[in-house]
Formats: C-alpha cells, structure tokens, sequence
C-alpha cells in the first residue's frame, strides 16, 4: 500500500500537475487536430506520424539554423505536408482513410530513421543548446500565486499556445461560419454540396491544419520538452491523442479534459523515482487509461455522421 | 390562353447524357410553364433523376441546352443552379439531423457578424419572415432531428425557398409522408403557385401526379414518350406510356378463404436499435389463406415486429405461436425450418448477398437443406443451378445469367431475387415487408400477383408497406400500429382518410377482438 500514498503525496505536490500540464499539452495539440479533421468528416489516426515527421525536420531546422522559432515553423509545415498527402489520398482519391492513416505512421517511422542516418551517420543526431529550445516564460505577477502559479503560469511558451488554440477552435467550431460549414461537410457532404459549400476544400482545410498543430506538438516535443530527435520518439502519444478526441465526444474541451488526465499518468510516471511502484507498471498507465477509454466504458460517443467515408459527388 | 412561348420558366432542349453503360437521357425536350405544376413521371431509370441533377448542376449533359426564362444558361453546379433560382428538394432530405432548423436552412447563405461569427439571431429572423410569406410554420432553433418527416420536408422547402428558387423541383416528395401530410404538402404547393413560383414534381403515384399537377411529361429508357394535359388524362393512360404496355393498376383477387389460425402473437413487446421499446404490446392472428396488412408511419415498430417473427431480433415479452408451437425465442434459421419465409425491407443489406451470383443468393438460408448440400458440408452445385434456373424462368428474373452477382441487377431485379427465393419454398407464412419499394410499376404487378397466389394456396401473409394504396388492394383485413401498438383492425374497404387518422394515433380506434 505504500505505493498508492506514494502517488496521493504526489497528488499534492505542485510539480506534478505542472508536469501534467505540459504532457496534456503534448497530447492536446493533435488531439485538437483529430477533432477538426474528424468535424470535417476525415479519419485521421495519423497525428502520430505528423508530430513525429514534425518533432524530426523541427530538430534538423534547429541544428541548422539555431533558432527555435524558424525550427517551429518548419515543423508545423512538415506535419503539414504530411496531412496534405492524408488528405489528398482520402479526399481525392477516396481511400480508406485508416488505411492511409496506417500508412503515414509507418512512413514516418521509416523516413525520419532513415534521415536520421543520412543526415548524421550513425553518430547522434546532436543535441540543441538552450538557448536553441522553445523557452518557458513566467507571466509576471501571476507566478508567484501559491501552487496555481506554478502550475498554470510557469510553463513552456507551447503550452500558453495550446490553451489559447483550444479557445479558438472551440469558438471557430461552434460560434462561426466555418465552424458552421465544416461541421455540416462532416455529417452530411450531400447537403452541404447542395447547398453550396465546396465539400473538397474544407476537408482539404481541416486535415492540413491537423496536421499543422501536430506538427507543432512534434516541435514542442522535440525541442521544448527534449533537446533532440530520437527514432519513434512520439512513443504513441499521437495515438493517445486520438483516444482523448474520442473520450471528449469529438469537441475541444473535452479532448482537453482527457489529455489531462493520461497527462496526469505520465506525470506521475515520470515521478516514479520517489514513489514504490514498479516503473513498468506504471509506464502502461496511460495505455491502459486509452484502453478503457476506447473500450467505451466512459459512456458512449458518436462521432460526426459522414466521418471516414469519402465523398462522391451525384451520390446518395 | 396565351400563345406566347415566352411564358415558360424553363426549357431543356435535346438534353443527351451517357453513363458507361446506358444512355440516361437521350434528347430529352422538357418544357415547363411559369406558374404552372408540372409532373415528371417514369419508371426507375427511366431518366427522371438524372435529367433534373442536369438541371441542378450535380451532373453534366453531354449536349443540349437549358434556358432559363427565355435565356440560355451554363449550370456547372448548384452554386450555379441556385444562382439561377433553382431549387431542389431531394428525396433523400439533405438535413442535418444534428443542428438546428436555423442551421440547416442558413448553411451557405448564412447570416454572419462581426469576423464570421454566424448570427442567430438574425436567421431567427429570416425564417420568421420566410414562414409568415408563404404560411408556413416552424420553429427556428427546434432540432431538426427531433421534427416529424412532414415538418423536415417543409425546412427544406423553406430552405430552398430562402435560396430564391422560383423553379422548385421535388424529388418524390411524398414518398415518406403520411397521407395527412401529403395533403398539406399540396396546400402548400398551390399556395406557392400563387405567388408565382414554379413547380416540377416527379412521382411514380399516379394518383397524386392527377391531382396536384397541370401537365405531365412521361419517360421511359431514356426518352421523353408523352406530354399531357392533366386534366385529358388518366391513370391509365399514364402508366401504359410509362412502362410500354397495359398494366393492371388495381389487384385482381377473389375473396379470401381464411382457414385454422396459422400464427398468433401474443402481447408481443421488443426494443429498436437503440434499446428503447418499439412494440409495446402487439397482438393478432394471422390465417392460413389470408392477407393481413401492418398500415403505419414508418417507423412506428412495424420493422421491429417482422424481425422479431423472422427471428432476427430478441423479443423483450410475449409469445408468437406458429399453429401451437412457441417459436418466440427461434433463431432466423428455426423461424425458416418451420415454414416462415421473409421478404426484408432491405433488400440490399439483409435481403442479399451484393457479390454473390443470382445462383447463390437464390438458396442463401437453405444451403443446408439436403437437396442443396451433402451432409452440410459439400454445395450441391448442379442441383442448386437446375434451381436458380427454375426459379428464374419461373420468377421472370432479367438477369444476363445465374452466375452475374446481384449487384449488377435492377432494383425490381434484385427484389425479385427474394421473392422468388422466400416463395419457392412454398412456406406456411410469408412475411412481406416492403416487397415493392423502390419497384418499378411492372414488377410490382408481378410481385402483387405473386404474393396473392401464395394466399390462394393457402400461406397465412402479413404485409407491411409504406404504401396505404398497396396495403387496400392487398389485404383482406388491416392492422393499423402506433407507438408499438396495434390501434385497430379494418376492413380493406376503409377510407384512406380514417386509415391516416388513425396511423397518426387520432380517430376513434375499434379495438381487436
């Protein structure tokens, strides 16, 4: 039992939730990208290989040119680039999109490994210095509040843009036009053909900016968290994302909620130095947590009518 | 009468389309007055569709020119079509069950403020403006997937109607409606005429073309065959010109000789889909020779009932008795070894096998009986091919052999596949649901004829249709359902009026004995 209040003693300790936090983070980017592709009506379980594909070319851009920001845009283009093939393939030529989805996570793997030994031969790939990371930032004033200082207002400048990203696509989905549109191209393509609206380019839309926020999730992940690449180092986070969109009913803040929680397992898994639970044990928590999760025993969700079928114009 | 052309809202002139395949349209004129009407009727693939998704910009004619009052016009989507003051109501509603009626009617025109945010207030206002022009009402921030079929239609009339159409077309609009609402749905039309909008309606229900429509134009295969007035013509003439011969609209059948009750179901209860009860207590005999129809709003627990009897959903209480043998908790297999055959109401999804030949849908839930396999293990091929022949011949299937996949059949084609395979079987009860939807008018008088022949030979049938006309010229007593429940049972002779009433939970009920 001394393993369990070792975790409740961890409970109250202000680093964990500011860990937990930033590992939400990682998780809520792609997941805010799953849920505007999948609004859209595209499929997309290829948030892994966007932020791996990110997390790479953001490190090679870093290393090259040492600074952060430039790595960041390159990284959010990258995935980007990666959501484009996704789109074309399922959009265009209306292929099963989890097929596709496959595809581009095991091509991610393969090219960024591949790269990696071209680029660098088999040394290391090398690491950034820091002044070459994504910097944290303290809010001045807000900080010093007692334990919410710490944990809301003592964070990687990332994490400040994904809270702001998740207020803005909760309120481009549900209050605009184009939230309006995207939600209708995603339940029903006929009717918003019909009326209209060009099916094709929102959903071209929708799975290229998934792929900009995973890719700036690979940016973080890979020189805000860490200071370097390292082959699959997304360690299945993209699918943990996925998880999280489909726990929160395909809506931003739910997503968002679920990210804290498999935030708040690999938090206090990476604590585990101070707490009397096997590691490995623990390492599967947020694998278990996603299990349970798409298991539906957190209440059934449905997603968005027309999500994964392609659309063919004249049909019915 | 005016003898200018000058008056005509729209005209398709030698419109020509070819699918791979099958000419679709083939110099296809089609005029229609301002003002006016105008019936588009034809069999299935007669070219309706595809003529009026030209005009909708959804498809791209080969040649020919569309004009548009007086003026030539290029429609290369809907966006154009729309433009044009075209508007379509399609069969299918393109709703989006999820948002709201606002929403739905708004979406790609919509009202915005400030950056894009979309404005509700202001498409509140819009729908109340519409509805109050043209007398219709409806509630803009009711969920459209909580609204009944009739009042879905009327948001997509107003929808098209806050698009400015002044040329409506609709896409056999009272195909999901109850009598009751089809009768509005025509106030509404006249209604719209007299503001000046044009009409096109496409209909296979003759009845209705006759009675809602000024002139009509019949298709077949491709070409128009047939302009008329409507009120020089009768059901009869139309539908010889739509299916290139005389067909018998009204069932020829004698008068039924129930026999022993052959199946009685007993305060029958059951869940839907979505585990919320669909029959509330369902009770009735059923007799040898004998027609009973299930007449109902669909989806008022008549799909759920057929499938607990055919024994492919769980009953949740109750008893049905096949003679007096308790089959209530039968598998679909038992249910067919007892003598019941079923004819679903999806025919492509439960009723066939897509990509199996004609041969191999011909005997699907019998493969195992003796003359088909040995000891259940190897397919008799030979018997079995002997059989589709004979049920083919029989059964006047059009198929290019036994061995095409079901798939590339017509409609009528592919029903009739089911039919003769549930019927060939000469079963005790026969449970028809939906046998001729989506049928071409031929095949249903083959398919009418057929069901009736099985009564006369002494099957105990239980009919359940969308359709009231097929459901008074069929059965020899009617069960009308609501709510998962039986409300009455009538004569065949009812008026269709009482019959809606009652479908609708209204009127006074003449409980069964």
């Amino acid at each position: 039992m001394t393993g369990l209040s070792d975790i409740l003693h961890l409970l109250y300790t202000a680093n964990l939730w500011q860990a937990a936090l930033a590992a939400a983070v990682l998780l809520l980017l792609p997941a805010l990208g799953g849920v505007i592709s999948e609004r859209s009506g595209v499929v997309n379980i290829a948030m892994e290989g966007m932020m791996l594909t990110g997390a790479f070319f953001g490190v090679v851009a870093d290393l090259a040119w040492h600074n952060p920001w430039l790595a960041t845009g390159v990284a959010i283009l990258a995935g980007g680039l990666m959501a484009l093939v996704h789109a074309v393939v399922s959009i265009r030529f209306h292929a099963d999109q989890i097929v596709s989805g496959i595809a581009i996570n095991i091509f991610a793997a393969g090219i960024t490994v591949f790269l990696v030994n071209r680029i660098y031969g088999i040394q290391d790939v090398g690491h950034a210095t820091q002044s070459e990371l994504l910097p944290n930032f303290n809010v001045p004033g807000l900080d010093q509040l007692p334990f919410l200082g710490q944990v809301l207002f003592q964070q990687n400048v990332v994490v400040y843009a994904a809270l702001i990203l998740l207020v803005l696509v909760h309120i481009v989905l549900f209050r605009t036009r184009l939230g309006l549109r995207i939600r209708a191209v995603g339940e029903h393509p006929q009717a918003a053909d019909t009326a209209g609206i060009n099916v094709y380019l929102i959903r071209y839309g929708a799975v290229v900016t998934s792929g900009f926020l995973s890719g700036l999730a690979g940016a973080f992940l890979a020189i805000g968290v860490s200071n370097t690449f390292v082959p699959n180092m997304t360690d299945g986070r993209g699918y943990i994302a996925l998880a999280a969109m489909i726990f929160g009913k395909w809506t931003p803040f739910g997503a968002f909620v679920a990210c804290l929680i498999f935030g708040l397992g690999q938090a206090i898994y990476d604590n585990n130095s101070i707490i009397h639970v096997s590691p490995y044990l623990l390492s599967m928590l947020p694998y278990i947590l996603t299990l349970v999760v798409l298991a539906g025993l957190v209440g059934r969700s449905s997603p968005p009518a027309a999500d994964g079928i392609p659309y063919v114009p004249g049909s019915e | 009468m005016s003898t200018t052309v000058a008056s005509n809202a729209l005209e398709m002139r030698g419109i020509t389309k070819a699918f791979p395949g099958v000419v679709a349209n083939n110099q296809v004129d089609f005029t229609v007055r301002a003002g006016e009407i105008h019936a588009l009727v034809g069999e299935n693939g007669a070219g309706k569709t595809t003529l009026m998704n030209v005009l909708y910009g959804l498809v791209h004619q080969d040649s020919g020119e569309i004009l548009i009052d007086g003026k030539s016009v290029r429609i290369s989507g809907p966006r154009d079509a729309i433009a044009r003051g075209i508007g379509m109501v399609h069969q299918h509603f393109m709703l989006i069950p999820v948002f709201t009626v606002g929403e739905n009617v708004m979406l790609g025109r919509e009202p915005v403020t400030g950056p894009g945010f979309y404005d509700r207030a202001q498409a509140r206002k819009e729908i109340a403006a519409l509805t109050r022009k043209y007398g219709l009402s409806l509630d803009a921030d009711a969920r459209m997937g909580d609204l009944p079929v009739g009042l879905q239609q009327r948001a997509e009339i107003v929808k098209v109607l806050y698009r400015g159409a002044n040329i409506l077309i609709l896409d056999e609009p009272t195909g999901v409606l109850t009598p009751q609402e089809s009768k509005e749905l025509f106030g509404v039309l006249r209604d719209l005429v007299k503001t000046g909008k044009t009409i096109i309606f496409i209909s296979h229900k003759l009845r209705e073309v006759l009675e809602i429509s000024d002139r009509i134009t019949v298709m077949r295969r491709g070409k128009v065959v047939g302009h008329l007035t409507t009120r020089d013509t009768n059901q009869e003439e139309i539908a010889t010109m739509m299916v290139g011969r005389e067909v018998l609209l009204r069932v020829d059948k004698k008068p039924a000789k129930a026999g022993a009750v052959a199946f009685k179901v007993e305060d029958l209860t059951a869940n839907s889909d979505r585990g919320v009860p669909a029959l509330k207590g369902v009770s009735f005999e059923l007799r040898q020779g004998e027609i009973l129809g299930i007449a109902g709003v669909e989806g008022n627990g008549q799909s759920e009932l057929m499938e607990v009897l055919a024994g492919t959903r769980r009953a949740t209480g109750g008893r049905v008795l096949l003679g007096d043998k308790d089959v209530t908790g039968f598998d679909a297999r038992t249910e067919r070894d007892a003598g019941i055959a079923f004819i679903p109401e999806d025919r492509r999804g439960t009723g066939l096998v897509l990509s199996f030949s004609v041969a191999e849908n011909s005997i699907l839930g019998r493969e195992k009986a003796p003359t088909f396999s040995w000891h259940e293990l190897v397919l008799r091929l030979i018997a079995i091919r002997e059989w589709a022949r004979k049920l083919v011949k029989e059964f006047d299937i059009r198929t290019p052999s036994i061995d095409t996949a079901v798939r590339n059949l017509s409609g009528g084609n592919q029903q009739k596949v089911i039919v003769a395979r549930e019927m060939g079987s000469q079963p005790r009860v026969l449970l028809a649901a939906q046998p001729t939807r989506g049928v071409d008018i031929g095949a249903i008088e083959f398919i009418h004829q057929r069901i009736v022949a099985e009564r006369d030979h002494g099957a105990a049938v239980l009919l359940v249709s969308a359709e009231l006309d097929e459901i008074r010229s069929l059965s020899d007593r009617i069960a009308v359902i609501y709510e998962g429940r039986i409300v009455s049972i009538e004569p065949p002779e009812t008026p269709e009026e009482r019959l809606g009433l009652l479908m609708t939970g209204g009127g006074s009920a003449t409980l069964p004995a």
